[in-house]
């Protein structure tokens, strides 16, 4: 059975505008009735508005006919989604055995020395956020630091603000 | 271009380690030289997966010659293409140097960490362009899945594979072909074949690459699985956080589906079978195959009991395989050259090759593939080229968080399923990272612990609570707060979790912490009761002064505190100021000398 929405109506947020909305019912037009296209229309979802608030959430659900609980239960479940605003540059820190025993961890407190940041956490200007990924799979040039889409090789402690002042 | 004018092709390297160090500017940097001097029609570019050998990239191989060039800069493309393209002469300067003997050596086949390698999951890495079906059909690809297609049952099919003896090569090792018999054995009109590049134990990266430099082995190892299930539907489960493979397995798949290799009415054998890329979200668990399985179809990844095993009763409940990306890359050279070919190398219970990812304190890092039964020596010390500089080999962690540690008295071991369990670690998905004497054992089984805590999905008791319990133990002991009978209550609740947890996470969960207690409990021990860290790892352990004895009078701690709190003059011991410092670890890292207590 499919569901059949007559006339959307997208909730008030400000982190999404007019333009945002047009994608997201284009994703969950191509999703709906399709079995466990949940993970796929999330993932879409979030690169379109870069986190997924929870008005969206609630959007989503309704646009797939999944229940809310489900959706916030996967939503929560996958370390990929993110429930809060993200920076304008993302840090992803490997923390795989390998840039591990390389000395991530040194070059972790270095970035909180410097801006105050935290795995996990945004700074208060939304400049960066942090993530610690496990293991990106280039351990050959350990430790690992991906910022936005670029790679860096051998962060040690030294290099790793050198390398974020690029990013304003 | 007229591939037969082409005399020489330069297979510029475009993994994931040789694109993060400019492998693209490279390419743009040789690409305008070589039409600067007219060479467009003689030489070309190509572009291929990861070569392996990932710590000297970027790297390059030239064709047909072998000449292997490493740390390649875009500035050097003037003089390799006036020198080598052009006037034959190879450009010395970028070769490889070999670190023991100190000479440069030219031809890939030559350098130590090829050597000794048998190419057969790896055997078009670096060889062909991954994004062309061509290169790939002429290295035989899809041989294998024509040759099931006209002459093969199904039952043909499993017997070869089980005559190969090739076992899963994502950890459990159970033998593949039974898993297919399995599944052909089940009922149902509906079934999956499934391929696992969920490759999530850190340190591990075989995966990846193998679906960067030959996406089509793996689909068409897939095919022919579902040609011997009579299924018609696949999936791969790749995680998100490779992007590039993710990139060239949707170009393999819509090339395979034009020629139609892939799709309905493959080869005008009537037999139908699609293959639609899953990318997954981002969690630890999503690796064991029944949590891969709710994944796919949109739910929270997590276990559920088995039996029925998903052969059986697997993805939305039809008959399921699920096989690991290096397992299905071997399967259409087991079909083209039989069971016997792949079984004739290897030990007793393990055939064929294994690929590893070496990494960490080893001097050449990249991916190896070689025979069962070399010994785990000869993969460190040979392939791997030993520990650099004046440190030495403590142990190697093979199996990521579900292995364990071998250390140097049992390096001798072999590659084998069965002896690297007996001496504590497991084969595991191919992992192997060295650590040398600077490395803490109690805070690697902390680091272990960690991860497999924080990847816990939260469904059973024992992982959950347990391993949290474990943790905390641990981190005390890192931080000086360990106290008698610590070492005794980890030993009683890793028993209850490796015997009580649900799924192969939590089952395995222990082991890193098991292993190190049984090789090197004397370190547990010293974090215990004499509250010292013997590696120097562990900040709250370590003292922050300067042996004056051991000191060299260098000054390379001070200029790198960050807190300022080191204080140096020329010709004197440093000293360092305790209230100023942040316990970072530069001063240690820096020293040279082992001089900071």
């Amino acid at each position: 059975m499919e569901s059949i929405m007559i006339k959307r109506i997208h909730p008030h947020h400000p982190d999404i505008d007019g333009a945002m909305w047009e994608r997201i019912d284009g994703i969950i037009e191509a999703g709906r009735g399709k079995p466990g296209a949940l993970i796929t229309v999330l993932r879409e979802c979030q690169d379109v508005v870069r986190y997924l608030p929870r008005e969206l959430l609630s959007y989503v659900s309704s646009g797939l006919n999944i229940p809310v609980s489900q959706v916030f239960g996967v939503a929560t479940f996958y370390s990929f989604f993110s429930l809060t605003p993200k920076g304008r540059h993302i840090i992803k820190a490997c923390t795989g055995t390998a840039c591990y025993v390389k000395g991530i961890k040194e070059s972790l407190n270095r970035i909180h020395g410097k801006y105050n940041l935290k795995e996990g956490g945004t700074t208060a200007d939304r400049r960066f956020s942090l993530e610690g990924v496990r293991c990106l799979g280039a351990c050959g040039l350990a430790p690992v630091m991906v910022v936005d889409k670029d790679i860096h090789g051998a962060v040690s402690s030294d290099k790793v603000i050198q390398i974020l002042e690029n990013y304003k | 271009m007229d591939m037969n004018k082409i005399r020489m092709q330069l297979m510029l390297c475009g993994g994931t380690g040789c694109d993060s160090t400019g492998s693209d500017k490279v390419r743009a940097a040789l690409q305008e030289e070589i039409e600067k001097q007219d060479l467009s029609e003689e030489v070309a570019i190509v572009i291929t997966g990861c070569n392996g050998f990932c710590a000297v990239g970027p790297v390059m191989v030239v064709q047909p010659e072998g000449v292997f060039y490493q740390k390649i800069q875009p500035e050097d493309a003037k003089e390799l293409v006036t020198e080598h393209c052009l006037h034959g002469r190879p450009v010395e300067r970028l070769f490889y140097k070999n670190p023991a003997t100190k000479k440069k050596i030219g031809r890939m086949a030559e350098i130590p960490f090829f050597a000794s390698q048998e190419f057969r999951a790896m055997r078009n890495k670096g060889l062909i362009d991954p994004e062309l079906i061509d290169e790939a059909i002429a290295r035989d690809g899809y041989f294998g899945l024509a040759k099931v297609l006209s002459e093969m049952s199904p039952e043909d099919i499993i017997d070869e594979m089980m005559a190969s003896g090739l076992r899963g090569r994502g950890g459990a090792g159970f033998p593949a072909g039974a898993k297919w018999r399995f599944a052909k054995w089940a009922d149902g009109d509906e079934k999956y074949v499934l391929c696992n590049a969920d490759e999530g134990d850190p340190g591990a990266f075989m995966d990846r690459s193998i679906l960067e430099s030959d996406p089509h082995a793996v689909l068409e190892g897939m095919a022919i699985a579902a040609r011997a299930i009579n299924a018609h539907k696949g999936y791969i489960y790749c995680r998100s956080e490779y992007p590039l493979a993710i990139k060239r397995l949707h170009i393999a798949i819509d090339q395979a589906n034009a020629y139609g290799l892939l799709g309905d009415d493959i080869l005008g054998s009537g037999f139908n079978f699609d293959v639609e890329v899953y990318q997954g979200a981002g969690a630890f668990v999503c690796g064991e195959e029944t949590a891969l399985m709710r994944s796919i179809e949109g739910k929270r990844g997590m276990p559920i009991p088995r039996p029925p095993f998903p052969a059986y009763k697997g993805l939305w409940g039809k008959p399921t395989i699920l096989n690991n990306v290096e397992t299905l890359a071997n399967v259409a050279q087991i079909i083209l050259n039989g069971g016997a070919w792949y079984a004739s190398i290897g030990t007793e219970t393990s055939k064929g090759t294994k690929v590893f990812a070496l990494s960490g304190d080893v001097a050449n890092i990249g991916l190896v593939e070689v025979p069962m039964g070399t010994s785990l020596r000869s993969l460190v010390y040979d392939i791997g080229g030993g520990v650099p500089g004046k440190r030495t080999f403590k142990a190697v962690q093979l199996g990521g968080p579900s292995g364990g540690c071998v250390p140097e008295e049992h390096l001798d071991t072999p590659i084998d399923y069965e002896a690297i369990a007996k001496v504590g670690a497991i084969m595991g998905s191919g992992g192997a990272i060295v650590m040398d004497n600077t490395t803490c054992m109690v805070d690697m089984a902390r680091y272990f612990m960690d991860f497999i805590q924080d990847e816990s999905c939260g469904k059973c008791t024992p992982c959950r609570e347990g391993t949290k319990r474990i943790l905390t133990i641990l981190e005390d002991i890192c931080k000086g707060k360990g106290k008698d009978g610590d070492i005794e209550e980890l030993e009683s609740l890793c028993h209850v979790v490796g015997h009580t947890a649900l799924c192969g996470l939590g089952q395995t969960a222990p082991n890193p912490v098991l292993s190190t207690l049984r090789y090197f409990r004397d370190e547990f021990e010293a974090h215990i009761y004499d509250k010292t860290c013997p590696a120097k790892t562990c900040p709250d352990l370590v003292k922050f002064e300067v042996d004056p004895e051991a000191c060299k009078r260098c000054g390379l701690c001070a200029k790198g505190c960050p807190a300022d709190a080191i204080t140096w003059h020329k010709k004197e011991v440093a000293v360092i100021d305790k209230d100023k410092c942040i316990k970072c670890m530069s001063c240690y890292d820096r020293c040279k000398f082992d001089a900071i207590l």
